[in-house]
C-alpha cells in the first residue's frame, strides 16, 4: 500500500525521531510513504493567531499540490498539520467563492478533495486485525496512558475522528497487541502545545498535571501521536520534575514506537533511544 | 471608551461564527485549561465582544495565554467558535498594535515563526530561536531568558534532533506571493 505523506516541519526538524518511528513501523506493515513534493508549512498557531486568510492559504497550497499530483490520501502524523489541512479542506470544499479565491492565492486549483489522515487512521486503514496478525512480540507489561491531546479530536466538526471527549482508538489498537491501557482523566487535556519556548510556565504546569494523572492511574508509560505532546512530556519532563520537586520518570512513546516494538523492531530502528526520558 | 460596531462584524467573519449566540453559560471557561491564569476568561471575552468592547478584549492578556486547544469551541452548547473569536482578537490586536504588553514574548514568538515561514516556506528551528530570542530581548531585556534554552542544544545534538541549517522549499517565491496576497487584504500595519 502506498500513502501520500505530509511530514510537516516538526518531523523534519527536532521531532525527526517521530518520522523515523512512523517510517520504520509503517514500512514493516508494507506501507510505503510517498512524500508530497515541495510541501509548505501549515502555518500552525502563528498563522491562525495573526492572519486568518493565511491560515487557510498555507495548507491550501499543500492541498493543491496533492490534488495536482494525484494523491487520494495524505498522512500528516502531526495533529497540528492535519487539523490545519482538514480545516482548510472543509472551508474550501464548502464555499465556491473561497475555492476560487484560494486557487488564485496559492496559484494552483484546489477543491479540497484529498483525504487527510492522522497516524491512528492509517493503522485503521491497514486494519487493526492485520496489524495484530503481523505482530511478533506481545506488549504485555506495557500499561500505557493513551494521550490524545487537543488536535487529534478537536474541533470535532473538522476532525470527525473518534469521540472528542472519550476517544478510545489508541487503546483498542494497543490492547489488541497485548498492552493494558489504563483508564485516566487527562486523555484530551492540552499539554501547552507550541508554547514550549515562549510560555514555559504553562507547558510545565499542564504537562505536570498530565504526567501526574497518568501515574496515579497506574500507567507505566504515556503514548502520544503528536510531536508537540512528545516534546512537552518527554524533553521537558526533567524541567517539570525540577519545577515541581517530583520524580515522574515516565517513558513517553509515540504510538508507532509501541506498534513497532510489537512488530519486532528494535528501539534504535524506531528512534526510541533518542528520547530524553529513558528506562531506569 | 470607543464603540466600533463594525468590528464585531469583522470578528464574526474572521471566526466564522455568531457572537450573539453566546448566552453566557460559562462552559467555555469551565473547561479552559488556562482559565486559572487569565485576566479575562473566555466567557468574559465573549461578553466584551457582544458589548462591542473590543478595545478591552484586544488588550487582554488572556488571548495570548490561550493555548488554542479548542476545548471551549468544542463544548459550547451554542456552537460558538470561541477559540476562533480569540484568534480574530489576536489578529486585530497585532494589526492595531494594542496587544498586551505583558504578553509580548508570545506575540514576538508568533511573529518570528510566521516571518520564518515567509522566508523559507518551512520552519528553520535555529533561525526561529535566534529571531525570537533577539525579538523578546528587545521588548524585555533579560539575559537569563536570552540563554535559557541554550543548555538544550547539546542534548538535542547528541540525539540527532538538531538540524543546524534546516530546510527550505524549492519554490520560495510562491510562498512569498501567498503571504503578500493574504497580508495585503487584511490589516494595514501587518508586516508579518
Amino acid at each position: 500500500m502506498e500513502i501520500g505523506y505530509y511530514p510537516g516541519c516538526a518531523l523534519h526538524g527536532s521531532s525527526n525521531d517521530y518520522e523515523r518511528s512512523v517510517r520504520a513501523c509503517l514500512n514493516a506493515l508494507g506501507v510505503n510513504l510517498r512524500e508530497l513534493d515541495d510541501w509548505i508549512c501549515c502555518g500552525a498557531t502563528a498563522a491562525h493567531s495573526l492572519n486568518q486568510k493565511l491560515a487557510v492559504a498555507l495548507p491550501a497550497r499543500s492541498l493543491g499540490i496533492a490534488e495536482r499530483d494525484g494523491y487520494d490520501d495524505l498522512l500528516a502524523p502531526c495533529p497540528m498539520c492535519s487539523m490545519e489541512l482538514l480545516k482548510a479542506k472543509m472551508l474550501i470544499s464548502g464555499d465556491a467563492a473561497l475555492r476560487k479565491e484560494m486557487s488564485e492565492v496559492v496559484e494552483l486549483p484546489v477543491e479540497g478533495r484529498t483525504s487527510v489522515l492522522n497516524l491512528i487512521q492509517v493503522f485503521q486503514r491497514i486494519g487493526y486485525d492485520k496489524v495484530k496478525e503481523a505482530a511478533k512480540v506481545s506488549l504485555s507489561g506495557y500499561k500505557p496512558a493513551c494521550y490524545y491531546g487537543c488536535l487529534l479530536t478537536r474541533p470535532p466538526e473538522v476532525l470527525r475522528f473518534d469521540d472528542c471527549e472519550q476517544p478510545s482508538s489508541m487503546e483498542t489498537l494497543l490492547a489488541s497487541l497485548g498492552a493494558a491501557p489504563v483508564e485516566w482523566n487527562y486523555k484530551t487535556e492540552c499539554c501547552g502545545a507550541g508554547m514550549t519556548m515562549c510560555n514555559e510556565d504553562t507547558v510545565l504546569n499542564l504537562s505536570h498535571k498530565i504526567l501526574s494523572n497518568a501515574a496515579r492511574h497506574g500507567a507505566n508509560c504515556v503514548v502520544v501521536a503528536c510531536p508537540m505532546c512528545h516534546v512537552n512530556l518527554d524533553m521537558k519532563q526533567a524541567d517539570v520534575e525540577r519545577r515541581y520537586g517530583v520524580q515522574h520518570g515516565m517513558m513517553i512513546y509515540y504510538l508507532s514506537d509501541l506498534v513497532g516494538l510489537a512488530l519486532g523492531l528494535d528501539e534504535e530502528a524506531l528512534g526510541i533511544n533518542r528520547h530524553y526520558v529513558s528506562k531506569r | 471608551m470607543q464603540k466600533s460596531p463594525s468590528m464585531v462584524d469583522v470578528i464574526e467573519e474572521l471566526a466564522h461564527t455568531r457572537v450573539h449566540d453566546c448566552y453566557q453559560c460559562g462552559k467555555c471557561s469551565a473547561g479552559c485549561p488556562m482559565a486559572d491564569h487569565m485576566d479575562v476568561i473566555p466567557s468574559q471575552i465573549m461578553r466584551l465582544v457582544q458589548m462591542e468592547r473590543l478595545d478591552k478584549a484586544m488588550k487582554a492578556e488572556s488571548i495570548w495565554l490561550c493555548v488554542s486547544c479548542q476545548t471551549c469551541s468544542t463544548r459550547c452548547p451554542k456552537s460558538v467558535n470561541v477559540a476562533g473569536v480569540i484568534d480574530a482578537l489576536r489578529q486585530l490586536s497585532v494589526e492595531q498594535n494594542v496587544a498586551s504588553p505583558a504578553q509580548q514574548r508570545t506575540v514576538v514568538f508568533q511573529k518570528a515563526f510566521l516571518s520564518n515561514i515567509r522566508r523559507n516556506g518551512r520552519l528553520k528551528e535555529l533561525e526561529l530561536v535566534g529571531l525570537f530570542k533577539v525579538g523578546a530581548f528587545v521588548k524585555d531585556p533579560s539575559i537569563a531568558f536570552l540563554f535559557k534554552d541554550s543548555l538544550l542544544a547539546p542534548k538535542m545534538i547528541a540525539r540527532g534532533k538538531f538540524h543546524p541549517i534546516g530546510e527550505s522549499v524549492n519554490d520560495r517565491d510562491v510562498v512569498r506571493r501567498i503571504f503578500d496576497r493574504c497580508m495585503s487584504s487584511s490589516g494595514k500595519n501587518d508586516k508579518g
